[in-house]
């Protein structure tokens, strides 16, 4: 039975030859993931059922992210909790405030997830380490406690839509353009249940951090997984972040696809999402009568050193509109390490931004820059569901940074030169 | 097994921020996220609810955040099953691992209004609308599902204790 490269993950995690969409699984885990929201919900049912030891010290990952450097007292408590976890458990990789970086950037530039692997993470964007060829995938805090303590999971092997990519991108676009206008097109429950497959030719001219970028919005289409073929831009990437387990699978040229989606990346132009769903697409270059009273460039989408390279660029000698709050958030201590090195820091806080610590914070209105009333956002980050960012009645726009870095200095949304 | 109930009727894309919003996020209270159950979209759910009411949503119901806060607030709130056209995946693998009931019915979720009263079979998967005297009938879980939920949830199905 021919295989698309998850099924062959899942089967090869499953001690099995082959498996076919429908069939029901379990598989062994490669590592288990949680955050300072979701951990603290598991680590009550792992204590509640009575397991007492997780099924690898090293397999498991904690990533405070969410709510720190602690937003209340309340937050505070759920962290301790689970620093209080890792130590008891001596897990290997506990990230806390100081160490942490978001955790879907975090993860793949430690190392800790690499092609081939199978991972759970209690956080709907566990998906991005499918741009490294890993099946990954993300689950709730119970399913987050039974593969802490079993180190398995079970899965309904998904069938599978395969998205062919050809041509090279236009200068002012990124990934997030590419997944914007995929998720425009098929809409934000066009892959539900399913992997969505990418590969062709188109997509070896993608750097690391594009593919990032599009598998981690792999979900805002329904899908169970986003994954990327492994080639040289692969392999590249893991020797550089010393990526310990590395097994390349590729489908099967007979492998079945419930479709085909065709994706000309030379087509592709700056892409936003409007209010209040990932799928409401529209050119930004048709949307300047829309003005901003904020612009966030980070999260686990778009908070990588590519990513603030470009706002750099862009932002360097500038200063953003008046009336037009702009926070920018480094995904990692290392990230904002090398944003201090290569002089963003200084052009960023020049041009009038906040440089924020690695934070989810605003990405899903925590803190660290909630919207008032009717405010409108345009943001680097991955959803906009009716108060996503803070007030219900607040506007969310959904843009490249390129794209949110040029609207903060103009006030009101715009594409990038070349547009 | 049999649930009956008052149902309150949602749309399509009913995602996890309005069923539960992150700046709840800080408790893992079940009270106290149920208390704050879908009041960016309607701020009466939860006076309204009662004690084993039913709800119903379109398609791609719990998409975005796999917080299981947002199926812990629906069940804490009092509902004893979710009836939906779809179920985004994550949402759908939660409600069951916390044994929130939940089923799959493209006419049930057209046809039953805000407010029906409605009666469902789990053993036979027909949905019975007791207000306008209709039955629908919707996909049984696979037995693989039937079994984590017989045996009260994930955890229980996988623990020793």
């Amino acid at each position: 039975m021919a295989m698309t490269m998850t099924q062959k993950i899942l089967a090869a995690h499953a001690g099995l030859d082959s498996v076919v969409p429908g069939q029901l699984i379990n598989a062994r885990l490669d590592m288990v993931l949680g955050n300072d929201i979701t951990s603290p919900v598991a680590i009550n049912e792992f204590k509640k059922f009575g397991f007492t030891q997780v099924f690898d010290k090293s397999r498991v990952a904690l990533v405070m992210d969410h709510f720190v450097p602690n937003k209340d007292i309340k937050a505070a408590q759920q962290t301790r909790q689970c620093r209080c976890f890792a130590a008891e458990h001596s897990i290997e990789n506990y990230f806390d405030v100081g160490d942490m970086g978001i955790e879907h950037a975090l993860l793949p530039e430690k190392g800790l997830v690499g092609p081939g692997d199978a991972v759970i993470g209690a956080d709907s964007h566990t998906c991005t380490y499918g741009a490294l060829g890993a099946f990954s995938t993300g689950v709730g805090s119970t399913d987050m406690a039974a593969g802490m303590a079993t180190g398995m999971a079970w899965f309904k092997v998904p069938s599978a839509i395969k998205i062919d990519l050809t041509g090279r991108l236009a200068p002012n676009c990124s990934g997030k353009d590419v997944i914007l206008h995929i998720i425009g097109s098929i809409g934000v429950d066009g892959a539900l249940y399913k992997s969505m497959e990418f590969t062709g030719e188109g997509m070896h001219s993608l750097t690391m951090d594009d593919r990032l970028c599009i598998a981690n919005m792999a979900i805002e289409a329904g899908a169970k997984n986003g994954i990327f073929e492994v080639d040289g831009v692969t392999e590249e990437y893991c020797r550089t972040h010393g990526t310990k387990r590395f097994t390349a699978y590729s489908a099967d040229p007979d492998a079945v696809y419930d479709s085909v989606l065709e994706v000309d990346l030379s087509k592709i132009v700056p892409t936003v999402a409007c209010p209040h769903l990932p799928e409401n697409t529209r050119p930004a270059r048709e949307l300047s009568d829309v003005k901003i009273d904020q612009c966030v460039i980070g999260s686990c989408t778009n908070g990588r050193l590519s990513d603030m390279a470009v706002a750099a660029e862009i932002l360097k000698g500038k200063h953003v509109a008046p009336g037009v709050r702009c926070i920018v958030i480094p995904a990692t201590q290392d990230i904002y390490l090398d944003c201090i090195r290569l002089g963003y820091a200084e052009i960023f806080v020049k041009a009038g931004c906040v440089l924020s610590t690695p934070t989810c914070g605003p990405c899903l209105g925590g803190y660290m820059g909630v919207l008032a009333e009717n405010e409108v956002a345009i943001s680097t980050t991955n959803r906009n569901f009716v108060g996503r960012m803070g007030h219900v009645t607040s506007k969310v726009y959904l843009a490249s940074p390129a794209t949110a870095a040029h609207s903060a200095v103009k006030g009101f949304i715009c594409a990038p030169d070349g547009e | 097994m049999i649930a009956q109930g008052t149902v309150h009727k949602y749309g399509d894309n009913i995602d996890t921020d309005v069923i539960i919003p992150a700046r709840y996020l800080n408790t893992a209270d079940h009270a106290e996220l149920a208390s704050h159950c879908m009041e960016d979209i309607d701020k009466t759910f939860v006076n309204k609810v009662k004690k084993g009411d039913i709800m119903v949503g379109g398609a791609n119901f719990g998409c975005g955040s796999s917080r299981e806060h947002a199926p812990i607030a629906i069940k804490a709130a009092g509902v004893d099953l979710v009836i939906a056209k779809t179920f985004a995946r994550i949402f759908y693998r939660n409600a069951i691992n916390i044994g929130l009931a939940i089923l799959e019915c493209e006419e049930a979720s057209e046809k039953i209004s805000a407010g029906d009263e409605v009666s469902v079979d789990f053993d036979t998967g027909v949905i019975t609308n007791l207000t306008k005297n209709e039955t629908y009938k919707a996909q049984p879980f696979p037995p693989f599902i039937q079994e984590i939920i017989t045996k009260g949830g994930l955890l229980k199905s996988i623990s020793k204790a």
